[in-house]
């Protein structure tokens, strides 16, 4: 691999041939901002808010997401020139954009508003004509806002490229262009797989969680990673907490899983807070249940147990341990069975 | 139509030529030839119409004539066009010939040789067309266009066609073959004006077993025609052109992008298609030779952004037709991630003739760093209307008023937009502007694909800005940002400018505006959508300011900005005006001087066009 | 997995047998969407169903249910008749090579054509993809492994991978993918009749003593216990007197389940212990309600054997404790005393007894999570088995022959039905059937039938039918579609409304003990 020198805000780095940049500035600890740029996703340079200064090119402010570095190169990434025009292109996004941070689901991880603040940007001088749209809130799990969408194309590409779904891609053209589905559907009457990966991917407040909407917004949960529950992917997770009950669920990007889910793992937590969870421990009595306390229940499994083993032998107590309970209880149940039963009739299953 | 025989090697292809030619010189000798121009531009004038009035008129009076069609000869205005030779005597050229017209040009031309004078356009010595056809131009790439059937591919091989293509397998190697295109100093004619031996030497070193060459026939530009009229007129150019740069860089497949809008010229390209196909001459082992390149014509829905490079590959490969970012280029990652050279139709249809003529020869026509000609399409408010090919150098003034003729109605020149919407408006003191790619960029238009649309007084800047912003407006993609929303806001703009609700303070605005988008735009497109508005700003400020700071449109066009009214001393009170009124915003009493009520008044115009004593004026 | 998920997009040739990876396994459905359209992988498929990444398949082999076995020696006798094998791989690193190429032999295409309906050209294609390839990875799940011959299918699925040299390196390896979120750790933790944590033998006596020094007690029992369908014939022959059930919900999960019902009913004692009052549980004594894996910490062992962090979001609902607590205080009450701070200090015992997972502490999980072996503190773990050698020295081959399903498609009974899973439902739907917007989207069970099969049987797209096996019926309404070839019939045993394991056959493989799940005769009725 060869390698390129180049200077960016005045500070030399060394890069692997190829590398935009973008790429070459975060190197260095130097953030551009993007809205439609993802390391995963094919480069769009649609919103064109990475643009930056090279010397000796008069011509343009290139986006330096797409942009290879060369040899020698000197990039300017926060000149006048550079800070002007990205403030318009923030203003022109703004134009086109409903003002209702406070309300909105995205308030605090909305990086349009996080940009606008950096750049000083507290109203567009090109306000006019604004877009109008419906909100399509078919979906059981995906609220689509089109009014908020700034055409990034991260869910497009996410949705194509990542999920290999395509259930959305651009419609019209010019000032007109939106994100649609297939003959311009609800997007749950598309091949939608409701991965929610567009959610994570938006940058604005265009999609929404429906199970998460009004539950908090992003400075009011509490993110605890975790694995999923769910398949044997183990994907990693960050379950959204507030008042002690999880309001969402969002990705953990440095992980095995890209930080990429599924709808179980993105939407399947509902039945943790479910009324028909089982809360204390139920003894059966003629053939009916009541309720028991831990003391109660635990005492008469022991009992029964003790009895039984004592009768026919440890041989005569098994054990279906679980594929979907940890390890250390795992662990912990099939020593119950031999160290405290003494038999290893203890089995779960895995074949299922 | 004659069956068509392959062509196994160079020599059959040669003996095929000179035969050809000898039965052209032989039918010049002992047949009266009648050419119907059968362009679009033709038929949409009614040339079908006249090429049967002449049929039933031969058939009729049973006259042995041969009838012919051709491609547009360039003057679109003359249209239809009808050309006669009788053996022996000169190439008579006659416009806007109805089918009553036809049957006199039999009569009294063909019958009795006499000349009908009163509808001749143009006289020549056949053999000499070029020197004399169009005062100053020098027909290159349109050299066949108005003398072959572009549906014959004998006409083709007659003037020598596919001799390049020969030229190249039996004596070239690609290497050389771009060697001589960079010698002759070709330049893309598409609208970046990029070296086209330069571009074909990427896409040939770039690795890959597969490669593709593309023609971009997807003219989009608004007023620009030339392309259609090459494939319309000279299909084969085209295709030759295609094979010899796939030969040069490696390439052995094509496609044709062609808007769909053009349905002509897809007939005639797919006729060329097949006919070269059945001849041997693309398809496996041309000519006999190792090298072989199967063609695909492929027909485009019309959007303007397909025809920047990226979009043109991604609507080849059946996605959206948007533009991505580059690099990767084409050339090294273009259709199917496969190097790609993309050149467009005036590009290909040069390549023949450099060949055959040689880069030197190429070279020596133009300019220093640009060569060769330029087809324009001369349109708007010019006396002859058409496609012209001149040298490159030639002055906008020698353009516009030698080969134009001048302005319509002898009315002042304001200004030239050149290069279609994405290019550029300029005044009068640029007319000496010699048109090569480096003096249009410096003075803020570009060559673009050569639309030359002419302007007099009566125009307004302001309006013909929004005019176009309208049009880059609704063709955007709608990709990126600037460009999206930027035309849009623009063009709010100019809106309010003309309705007379600009600011001083909008100029700046739309000025920083128009730079910004014109510096951080995706594509070609958005980077150079705002050069109307940028150089309207800088030629004709004083008009922006007058509709802001007066509330007045110098040209009479913008009309929230205009009064009617009427001039007491000239009204009769006829009442013509109060009847044609369609607000009811006139009265007064029968033959006494009337009134227009401004607030009722919508500005229609239509009390002005009525009036036959003049008596109402505009302010 | 021998190797890692990564490794999908690393490899030229993927061939993903018996997994409809879109909807089971979907993240792992993106690595081979990506490996195809990024890296230009090519992707080979066997499955009856003609599931979505058939549908994207390079080459989509289709064999009637059973006889994947065939279909695999196939590929082999294909490989090794156009010289495609990885001949110093096979010499240097395994042994019984020529034992597998003799029984082979017999699987030529045309054979292998007449067993599994699969045409032979399209084997052969199949054969020269996979055995030509540089980097050639193996995906398989339950399609191959819930049949009476599943062992089988793996043995040849290995045998694949290990005559093309396609193991131990980027890109390659041999790739069950787990169906639950920690199946694997249950495995690794010992949860299994005849092994304690990290495979050790529970007939090692060495092993035994270890185990019965760490855990205090004079002695371990030797002799292997019962696999779980095992322990349900004993239950009915009186045998097994008391379960312990930990969240399972065997009415749901278990074959032909109205014998499952009478095994359960013949306890004496059943004590179940879950989040919800399943099937299971409510044939249980006594209750025992556990937490979510939102509510305790803890690990999950991934199908590349990853150990991640499962951690406590909020706070246990009600009465409810971590199975881990539960536990604990049972066998505190027998007299057992189990001293642990928390699954941290359970996890410290784990290392220290399982070599494979000696490495592992929560202090190392905390940033990410380690896949096994991990055998010490400084070991960065494995991402891929076998690289130098195998764990047992080297590779065993082990020849397999084709052996019929135990139960096929007769007059009585003429279709196959085969059973599995869908995309927005995960197993017995105890947890996922509770969610408002999953439920929306798949709210029943429908059998997918052929257009052929339906217009034959009269039955319109939606219209409920019975369906019938030797062992049950269930009335579920019918999905058409060419996603199954005419004569089978697929349903998800997602829902107990329509319980597919009424219908399934309880025979097992005789060594993994797995029901098998994917064969069964059925006749469909119209009603």
């Amino acid at each position: 691999m060869r390698f390129v020198s180049l200077t960016i805000d005045g500070r030399q780095v060394e890069v692997a041939e190829g590398t935009t940049v973008l790429e070459a500035a975060r190197k260095l600890g130097i953030e551009i901002p993007t809205l439609c740029y993802d390391n995963d996703l094919s480069i769009a340079g649609a919103c064109r808010l990475c643009i930056v200064e090279v010397e000796g090119n008069n011509k343009n402010l290139p986006a330096s997401c797409a942009l290879p570095v060369a040899e020698g190169m000197v990039v300017h990434t926060n000149s006048p020139k550079v800070r002007e025009a990205r403030k318009i292109i923030l203003e022109l996004l703004l134009a086109n954009h409903p003002l209702d941070c406070l309300t909105c689901e995205a308030n605090g991880r909305c990086k349009l508003q996080q940009y606008c603040y950096e750049y000083g940007v507290k109203e567009s001088r090109f306000s006019g004509e604004r877009r109008h749209f419906a909100i399509d809130d078919n979906h059981p799990f995906i609220e689509r806002d089109l009014e908020k969408c700034i055409l990034c194309g991260k869910c497009v590409r996410v949705c194509q490229e990542v999920q290999g779904v395509g259930a959305i891609d651009y419609s019209g053209r010019g000032f007109d262009t939106k994100v649609a589905t297939f003959m311009d559907r609800s997007l749950a009457d598309s091949p939608c797989v409701s991965c929610g990966q567009c959610i994570y991917m938006c940058p604005v407040g265009a999609l929404t969680a429906k199970p998460s909407k009004g539950k908090g917004r992003d400075f009011e949960v509490t993110k605890v990673v975790t694995t999923c529950g769910y398949c044997g992917v183990g994907c990693q997770l960050a379950l959204n907490v507030k008042d002690d009950k999880i309001v969402g669920v969002t990705n953990v990007p440095d992980s095995h899983n890209q930080g990429y889910l599924c709808v179980k793992g993105r939407f399947g937590y509902e039945f943790v807070d479910d009324p028909e969870r089982l809360t204390t421990p139920l003894i059966k009595e003629n053939g009916k249940f009541r309720e028991a306390s831990w003391e109660e229940a635990l005492d008469l499994v022991a009992q029964k147990f003790n009895e039984i083993r004592a009768k026919y032998g440890p041989d005569a107590l098994a054990g279906v341990s679980s594929a979907r309970v940890t390890n250390e209880e795992n662990y912990l149940f099939q020593k119950f069975f031999r160290a405290v039963i003494g038999t290893n009739n203890v089995d779960h299953c895995a074949r299922l | 139509m004659s069956t068509l025989k392959k062509i196994n090697n160079f020599v059959e292809l040669r003996q095929l030529r000179e035969q050809l030619k000898k039965n052209y010189q032989e039918s010049l000798s002992n047949e009266i030839k009648i050419i119907v121009g059968m362009g679009t531009c033709g038929i949409a004038a009614g040339a079908n119409d006249v090429m049967k009035a002449i049929i039933d008129e031969l058939q009729r009076r049973n006259i042995n004539a041969t009838v012919m069609q051709t491609g547009c000869i360039g003057m679109c205005a003359q249209e239809p066009i009808v050309e006669i030779i009788r053996p022996g005597e000169k190439r008579v050229t006659y416009g806007r010939i109805s089918p009553a017209d036809a049957k006199r040009l039999i009569e009294e031309h063909v019958l009795q040789g006499r000349i009908v004078e009163d509808l001749v356009v143009a006289t020549f010595e056949e053999g000499h067309p070029d020197e004399t056809n169009f005062y100053k131009q020098q027909r290159l790439v349109l050299r066949n266009c108005g003398h072959i059937d572009p549906e014959k591919i004998e006409d083709y091989i007659a003037r020598d066609g596919y001799m390049a293509l020969a030229r190249v397998l039996e004596q070239m190697t690609p290497e050389e073959v771009i060697e001589e295109i960079k010698a002759s100093g070709l330049r893309g004619r598409g609208g970046a004006g990029f070296l086209t031996g330069l571009k074909w030497s990427f896409a040939a070193k770039a690795p890959g077993d597969k490669k593709y060459v593309i023609c971009n026939a997807d003219e989009g530009d608004p007023g620009a025609f030339m392309d259609r009229s090459i494939m319309e007129g000279d299909p084969h150019s085209v295709l030759e052109g295609m094979l010899i740069g796939a030969y040069a860089i490696g390439a052995d497949e094509g496609y044709i992008y062609v808007r769909a809008e053009y349905p002509l010229a897809i007939k005639r390209l797919r006729t060329a298609l097949a006919q070269a196909e059945e001849m041997g001459l693309i398809g496996k082992n041309i000519l006999g030779t190792d090298f072989s390149f199967t063609l695909h014509i492929k027909e485009g829905a019309g959007a303007f952004v397909c025809g920047e490079e990226t979009a043109l590959i991604a609507s080849i490969e059946g996605k959206r037709g948007m533009p991505r970012p580059r690099p990767p280029f084409p050339a090294t990652s273009g259709l199917w991630g496969k190097p790609t050279n993309i050149n467009n139709v005036e590009t290909w249809a040069n390549v023949p003739i450099i060949i055959r003529n040689g880069a030197e020869w190429y070279a020596s026509i133009g300019t220093e760093t640009s060569k060769g000609t330029k087809v324009f399409a001369l349109t708007g408010k010019v006396k002859n209307t058409g496609l012209v090919e001149v040298p490159m150098g030639i002055t906008l003034r020698e353009i516009i008023f030698d080969i134009g003729g001048g302005i319509l109605k002898d009315k002042k020149f304001k200004a030239v937009q050149i290069g279609g919407p994405s290019g550029g408006c300029l005044p009068e003191e640029k007319l000496d502007l010699p048109v090569d790619y480096e003096s249009l960029t410096r003075a803020g238009a570009i060559m673009g694909s050569g639309g030359l649309v002419v302007m007099d007084q009566n125009t307004c800047m302001v309006d013909v800005a929004k005019f176009f912003l309208n049009f880059t407006r609704a063709e955007s993609c709608g990709k990126c940002t600037p460009c999206r929303e930027g035309i849009q806001r623009m063009r709010e703009i100019l809106q309010n400018i003309c309705k007379g609700k600009g600011t001083l303070e909008d100029l700046d605005r739309l000025e920083t505006l128009a730079n910004t988008i014109k510096d951080t735009a995706l594509c070609g497109l958005g980077q150079t959508a705002p050069n109307p508005v940028l150089t309207t700003l800088r030629y004709f400020r004083e008009e922006y300011e007058a509709h802001i700071r007066d509330k007045r449109c110098p040209a009479g066009i913008c009309q929230d900005l205009l009064t009617y009214f009427i001039q007491p001393e000239l009204c009769r009170g006829c009442t013509a005006c109060v009847r044609v009124c369609p607000v009811g915003a006139i009265s007064g009493e029968v033959r006494k001087p009337h009134v227009i009520d401004p607030e009722k008044c919508i500005k229609c115009g239509s009390c002005k066009e009525t009036c036959r004593f003049s008596a109402i004026a505009v302010k | 997995m021998t190797n890692s998920i990564e490794d999908i997009e690393k490899a030229d040739v993927i061939l993903a047998a018996g997994t409809n990876t879109t909807e089971a396994h979907p993240v792992i459905a993106t690595r081979i969407h990506k490996a195809i359209t990024r890296h230009g992988a090519k992707l080979i498929v066997v499955d009856p169903r003609k599931t979505e990444i058939a549908s994207k398949a390079h080459i989509w082999l289709r064999p009637y249910p059973g006889t994947n076995v065939a279909v695999f020696n196939g590929l082999l006798n294909v490989i090794i008749a156009e010289g495609l094998t990885d001949d110093e791989f096979i010499s240097q690193r395994t042994e019984n090579f020529e034992a597998v190429a003799e029984a082979v032999a017999p699987y030529t295409p045309e054979e292998v054509e007449r067993i599994s309906g699969i045409p032979a050209e399209d084997l052969i294609a199949a054969a020269r993809l996979y055995g030509k390839a540089k980097r050639g990875i193996i995906l398989y799940a339950m399609g191959v492994t819930q049949h009476s011959t599943g062992t089988d299918g793996v043995f040849a699925i290995a045998n694949l991978a290990m005559a093309t040299g396609n193991i131990g390196r980027e890109g390659t390896g041999v790739s069950p993918l787990r169906g639950q979120n920690n199946v694997q750790g249950a495995c690794d933790m010992g949860a299994l009749p005849n092994f304690l944590p990290g495979y050790q033998k529970v007939s090692d006596p060495a092993v035994r003593e270890k185990f019965a020094k760490a855990w205090g007690v004079p002695s371990l029992p030797d002799k292997d216990g019962l696999k779980l369908g095992e322990i349900m014939a004993a239950a009915y022959e009186g045998k097994v007197r008391a379960l312990y059930v930990m969240g399972e919900n065997l009415m749901l999960s278990e074959p032909y389940i109205a014998h499952a019902e009478a095994c359960l009913k013949k306890l004496d004692f059943l004590v179940v212990q879950d989040l919800f009052l399943t099937e299971t549980a409510q044939l249980a004594d006594v209750v025992l309600p556990a937490v979510s894996f939102a509510e305790k910490d803890g690990t999950f062992t991934n199908t590349e054997r990853r150990v991640c962090r499962v951690r406590r979001a909020v706070s246990p609902r009600g009465k409810a404790k971590p199975d881990w607590e539960i536990i604990v205080a049972l066998a505190a009450k027998m007299g057992y005393e189990m001293n642990y701070d928390g699954p941290a200090s359970i996890m410290e015992e784990i290392s220290r007894l399982t070599p494979s997972y000696g490495g592992i502490t929560y202090d190392r999980l905390e940033k990410q999570g380690l896949q096994w072996p991990c055998p010490d503190r400084d070991h960065p773990g494995t991402k891929r088995l076998h690289a130098e050698r195998f764990s047992r020295g080297r590779g065993l081959f082990t020849p397999v022959t084709y052996k019929k399903p135990a139960e096929l498609p007769d007059e009585q009974y003429p279709f196959y039905l085969v059973t599995g899973r869908i995309l927005y439902h995960y197993h017995t739907g105890t947890m996922s059937r509770r969610v408002k917007g999953l439920n929306a989207i798949a709210p029943c069970g429908l059998l997918e039938i052929n257009p052929a099969d339906a217009s034959k049987l009269g039955i319109q797209d939606g219209e409920v039918v019975r369906v019938s096996s030797r062992r049950g019926s269930i009335t579920p309404a019918v999905r058409i579609t060419d996603r199954v070839a005419p004569g089978v019939v697929f349903i998800s045993f997602h829902y107990r409304e329509v319980a597919a394991n009424a219908l399934t056959n309880a025979v097992y493989d005789p060594i993994a003990g797995i029901p098998e799940f994917k064969v069964s005769a059925v006749k469909i009725e119209k009603l």
